[in-house]
């Protein structure tokens, strides 16, 4: 993964809360077994609906995605991930976010910003407005900036640092290869399958 | 004073890293064709293997078909074959489509005993929030969450917080823990435990059973939830004694007695409370597009516009044009074209009896499809031998073999556009079912019930019209 310290660029917004990961993208254009080629799937069936932002012209090359509350709930596909960032987007911006989306994200390098309601309301109303609009996401100050309006970001120190970093999670986990062989040791003997 | 997610969270702690995550080892870890194969391929590209083959099991369950058998080619057989290749080259057991053991993961994971109390359980997998159901901590996680667990046999998360939900009375005929799970989410909405383990609790919690009580902790995840659990009790052990991976012997007794102390401390605090008193519920059904939106089968369909919220009132309208609805429709009155009995929610053998029980020596209304799925071989074999199959086929159900099937419709099974299903399932997400599809979640008895008529139809409706 590569270190992310600020990012800038436009953004787009879909009003929309409980975007759930299948609408992100559709059970069965999950069936591959890379981690790409998934963005012409990306919000396939919204992006026919005549309207719909994402796709639309005006939005070109918006790097920075914001949504209503709930975004990325439901299933736990990490597809729906992979197709935002193929399709171009390096962070999504919300006030909450599903639970296992938010992890799928962190791990794949995709930034969840979660920031609150109001002011990604206010920031929606700035890209909608003028689609030229600049946003910057910065994770060394945990702030998001977008016409005019200024709002803290909240994550974890632990997040902040993989994003600053750029660690496999992998890598950071095997740093602690003593105590997992510890606790295997006094807690988990080998299961033999019946 | 201590929750039982405490308890559970501090003996499976291997590192503290002070920055808002813990590092937790995991005891058991699930797979399936549809979230592992990228997390194999990063194993082989960074050279690693699978740190304990021996705590880790696949199955074929969310592309195999339900009819007939695997093709040869075409992407479920690429899925399918991904996944057999990387069970061989790691070392993993795998149950395989069309094997005794082979089933939708959270039907087999207890089957076969490996859901105990105490466990932390993974699986790429949302629902498996499931296994809960018997006092362990279970969660879904991402395709690089499973790359992580099988490389480390560890995971870090940031520790949820608590919250006790509790079922007061006794459940009333023909209500179901599927419509006590809808009735949660239609009153906490479904983000409504979002940062939050769900620990249910109660009388009527202990009166379940154990299939209920894992219909109960399926659905946890549609309220935004982490996970969902009930402390383990007699009925828990009951269940497990016997089973292939359960302890046996003089391990069974001290296991069993190590149980005991699975319960939050009576004086424990939970960031969130919840209750609900079950001796009103009536069975429930969905409405619009998110398990949220959900209204008692002897409703109508809202009006959005009588919604304060704006967000809310959005998603309605949105929810019953999709759905193609008008507010002030009676529920009673929405005609199906398909019934769906499965699902890791409600594909278990109880399930499959409930409704077996009203549709026996009837048949289903003509025009309507109904499509019956068992969620593992077993409960499909546990159905045969009770003559279960023979009901459904003579009341004019398709009798199928055992996976997700229209769950998810990633195989052949899927609703076409415009077409409306009465699904025992979870989700009622536009395009869940198929492109355009719409669904109607219920319990396996509203289903049964539904299918006799081709109307939405609570099971205690049946006997008036009979
Ligand atoms: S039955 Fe449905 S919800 Fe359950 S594991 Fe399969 S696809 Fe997921």
């Amino acid at each position: 993964m590569k270190p992310i310290r600020t990012i800038t660029g436009r953004g787009v917004a879909i009003r929309r809360t409980s975007v759930d990961t299948d609408q992100i993208i559709a059970a069965r254009h999950c069936l591959r077994t890379t981690r790409t080629g998934f963005a012409e799937h990306l919000f396939a069936t919204w992006r026919a609906e005549p309207g719909f932002p994402v796709g639309d012209p005006a939005h070109d090359g918006a790097t920075i995605l914001f949504a209503g509350a709930d975004f990325g709930s439901g299933s736990s596909r990490e597809h729906a991930v992979w197709a935002l960032q193929d399709y171009g987007f390096t962070v999504v911006v919300a006030s909450r976010f599903g639970d296992i989306f938010a992890d799928n994200a962190v791990r794949s390098g995709l930034v969840p910003a979660v920031v609150e309601d109001s002011a990604v309301g206010a920031m929606m109303d700035a890209v909608d407005a003028d689609p030229a609009t600049e946003v910057t996401v910065d994770l060394v100050a945990l702030t998001i900036r977008a016409g005019g309006v200024e709002a803290p970001v909240r994550m974890s120190a632990d997040t902040r640092q993989r994003f600053l970093d750029g660690h496999d999670g992998i890598d950071v986990t095997l740093r602690h290869e003593a105590a997992i062989r510890a606790f295997e040791l006094a807690h988990v003997p080998i299961v033999k399958a019946p | 004073m201590s929750t039982l997610l405490d308890k559970i969270w501090d003996a499976h702690t291997v590192h503290r890293s002070g920055g808002g995550t813990d590092l937790l080892y995991v005891d058991f870890h699930l797979l399936h064709e549809g979230s592992s194969p990228q997390a194999f391929e990063g194993l082989r590209l960074a050279g690693r293997r699978v740190r304990r083959p021996d705590l880790t099991l696949a199955t074929e369950d969310h592309v195999v078909p339900t009819r007939g058998l695997l093709g040869r080619t075409g992407v479920a057989a690429t899925m399918v074959d991904a996944l057999r290749r990387n069970c061989e080259e790691f070392g993993v057991a795998l149950h395989r489509s069309g094997t005794a053991g082979q089933g939708i993961v959270h039907v087999i994971g207890p089957e076969l005993g490996i859901s105990q109390p105490g466990r932390i359980i993974l699986c790429g997998d949302s629902h498996t929030s499931t296994h809960g159901a018997f006092g362990a901590l279970a969660f879904g996680i991402g395709t690089s969450q499973v790359e992580h667990v099988l490389a480390t046999q560890t995971a870090a998360f940031a520790k949820p917080k608590a919250m006790a939900v509790t079922l007061h009375g006794e459940l009333p005929a023909g209500v179901s823990a599927k419509d006590v799970a809808l009735a949660m989410i239609g009153r906490i909405g479904t983000g409504g435990a979002q940062g939050h383990v769900i620990e249910y609790r109660g009388a009527a919690v202990e009166a379940m059973s154990m299939e209920s009580r894992l219909t109960l902790c399926n659905m946890s995840i549609e309220a935004g939830a982490k996970a969902g659990m009930i402390a383990p009790d007699a009925v828990t052990a009951e269940y497990l004694r016997g089973r292939p991976y359960a302890p046996a012997g003089r391990a069974w007794d001290e296991a069993v007695a190590s149980w005991a102390a699975l319960r939050s401390d009576d004086e424990a605090e939970f960031d969130r409370r919840v209750d609900i008193d079950v001796t009103t519920l009536s069975p429930f059904v969905s409405w619009g597009t998110n398990p949220s939106q959900v209204v008692e089968l002897s409703g109508v369909v809202p009006d959005p516009s009588a919604d304060p919220d704006p967000a809310l009132r959005d998603a309605a309208e949105r929810a019953l044009t999709y759905m193609d609805l008008a507010p002030g429709t009676p529920m009673r009155e929405i005609p199906v074209d398909v019934v769906f009995l499965g699902s890791c929610t409600n594909g278990r053998i109880e399930d499959l009896r409930a409704a077996a029980g009203l549709l026996d020596g009837h048949r289903i209304a003509s025009g309507v499809r109904m499509l019956v799925v068992p969620g593992s071989a077993a409960v499909k074999k546990a159905a045969e031998s009770e003559g279960l199959d023979e009901v459904f086929r003579s009341a004019g159900a398709e009798w199928r073999t055992a996976g997700c099937s229209l769950c998810v419709a990633m195989n052949d099974d899927s609703l076409a556009a415009g077409e409306r299903c009465a699904s025992t399932s979870n989700r009622n997400f536009e395009g869940r079912q198929g492109r355009g599809g719409r669904t109607h979640l219920v319990s396996p008895t509203t289903a049964a019930a539904t299918a006799l008529t081709g109307r939405l139809t609570a099971p205690s409706d049946l006997g008036a019209l009979r």
